[in-house]
């Protein structure tokens, strides 16, 4: 082409910088097989939101022995369903050695709490939710609320939006065959046509809300409808859609 | 440089070569000088549809990979004195069409034609998405049928995603709708949907309605771009659709069952 010949030097790159929003695992202890199962887990409850993420390890919470964590068997684990694990956060000078060995890179996290070794501490999953009594130093990461996403295009058949922390906001159509994920809550200002899941890492407060119901399946908190269930009330109207006593609930907007 | 537009629907037969091949004849018939690029390999059809099928001796796949020119593969058109064809390969694997090779095919083009139109393979696999990566405007052909506007909805999904303008983060590919074969008659008996509901569900703003015709599969059946049929409604339709794309303001037509009368019937009007 004529750029060029006509503007002398081009290189063949430029960086820019970018804020990319990353699922962190955040890490108790680390066994490879109660790992896998855990992992596992998580997966089936949005295996298409899993698909070829790229993840990083949070070690603000690591309770384990540096011993115990090998970051070649995450890697690997996570490699074999389909998670990229790219970097480290937090951890030792130990732990963070170690990360730099398995070619993981390091994000700078909270401070570190230099733990003392205790007897086997009472194991308890990894990934699950986190626990209500906060230490200080996890406190200070999680002080802001999570920003909602918000998305202006359609979310077209084949597409998937995920919110990973907020809520999701969508000012235009869901179409049949697209996915919407959140954590938080799930606005559609337009007709919700495809899968909307809600509250997707536990969150049984988080409710949906769209102009006008058409959807092929709704779901909170891992409780779900599917398209023939949900005709009866509401369909093709304003609605929003909440979880009460472990059934999905769908009222009018205007009624609200 | 030149305009690139990719015809598309990620269904198979709603009517793309067809709209390839009249887009492109109507482009160049108002004096822009263009080429239509079969992106079909394996499964060439262009070159029927624009009567040119016996004087293909070179083709896309020759010369991305360097056995012929670009000049030696081109076909001039017999009718239209500014339009070139590009056929594809018959015997060649659709993965003979690499994003390099493909670049630099459409590069030289872009050197000395005003438009690139791209016909698409069915699909959303290689072809499909190499036939769409450069381009700048997308035709997306679509029936008026539930399975056709859900295929165009996930073809307009990767247009956003994997087009070179999504991954370079430049303006997004500018998307038409054009819907094909489409009946009056049947969208009043509710046996197919209606311009409305289409638009609706797609929410990309309408190029043009080509009504369904014997024309279409006669011009087809000759070798004839159904735009040169000028005095035919599909024919009028594509010209319609042809200036709305270079920006003209054309109302449009033939969406509404015509009330044939006693004379039309005798004379098989239309």
């Amino acid at each position: 082409m004529s750029d060029t010949a006509t503007s002398g030097v081009k290189q063949s790159f430029q960086l820019k910088s970018a804020n990319v929003s990353l699922t962190a695992l955040e890490l108790y202890y680390f066994d490879n097989d109660e790992f896998e199962a855990n992992l596992r887990d998580k997966i089936s409850q949005a295996p298409g939101f899993f698909k070829d993420i790229p993840l990083i390890i949070s070690l603000e919470k690591y309770e384990g022995l540096d011993s115990e964590l090998d970051f070649f068997k995450i890697i690997g684990t996570c490699r074999r369903h389909n998670i990229h694990v790219i970097g480290v956060r937090a951890g030792n000078e130990d732990q963070r050695r170690l990360a730099r060995g398995a070619s993981l890179a390091l994000l700078p996290g909270g401070t570190v709490r230099e733990k003392p070794q205790t007897a086997a501490p009472e194991p308890e999953a990894a990934a699950e939710e986190a626990p209500v009594a906060e230490t200080p130093a996890a406190a200070l990461s999680t002080a802001e609320p999570a920003p909602a996403r918000i998305i202006s295009q359609p979310v077209r058949s084949g597409q998937q939006v995920y919110a990973p922390e907020g809520d999701l906001i969508i000012l235009a159509p869901v179409q049949a065959g697209a996915e919407v994920l959140a954590a938080g809550n799930i606005h559609v200002y337009g007709p919700l046509r495809g899968r909307a899941l809600a509250g997707i890492h536990g969150a049984e407060s988080a409710r949906v809300f769209c102009q006008s119901l058409e959807a092929e399946l709704v779901s909170i908190a891992g409780h779900y409808k599917i398209s023939e269930d949900l005709q009866d009330n509401g369909w093709k109207s304003a609605v929003q859609i909440q979880l009460r006593d472990d059934l999905l609930v769908v009222t009018p907007l205007d009624k609200a | 440089m030149a305009r690139i537009i990719v015809v598309t629907s990620g269904k198979g037969g709603v009517g793309k070569t067809t709209t390839s091949a009249s887009i492109s004849t109507g482009l160049a018939k108002r004096g822009h000088k263009t080429v239509v690029i079969d992106f079909d390999v394996g499964l060439r059809n262009l070159d029927l549809i624009m009567n040119c099928e016996r004087r293909v001796v070179y083709d896309f796949v020759n010369v991305i990979q360097g056995e012929a020119s670009l000049n030696q593969a081109l076909i001039k058109d017999k009718r239209v004195e500014t339009l070139y064809i590009l056929p594809a390969s018959q015997t060649r694997e659709k993965e003979a069409l690499t994003r390099e090779g493909v670049e630099k095919v459409i590069n030289e083009l872009s050197q000395t034609f005003d438009y690139i139109v791209c016909d698409s393979p069915a699909g959303i696999e290689h072809g499909a998405q190499m036939a769409l990566y450069y381009a700048d405007e997308a035709i997306v052909v679509t029936n008026p049928e539930v399975s056709s506007v859900r295929d165009s909805d996930r073809i307009l999904g990767i247009l956003q995603s994997k087009s070179r303008r999504a991954e370079m983060g430049q303006d997004p590919v500018k998307e038409h709708l054009l819907l094909t074969r489409y009946n009056p008659d049947r969208v009043d008996r509710g046996e197919m949907l209606s311009v409305k509901d289409v638009e609706e569900i797609l929410a990309i703003p309408l190029l043009g309605v080509i009504p369904e015709s014997q024309v279409v599969l006669n011009a087809s059946n000759q070798g004839l771009p159904v735009i040169l049929e000028e005095n035919s409604d599909a024919g009028q339709a594509y010209d319609d659709a042809v200036a709305r794309l270079l920006g003209e303001d054309r109302e449009h037509r033939f969406m509404t069952a015509q009330k044939k009368g006693f004379f039309s019937r005798m004379f098989k009007g239309g």
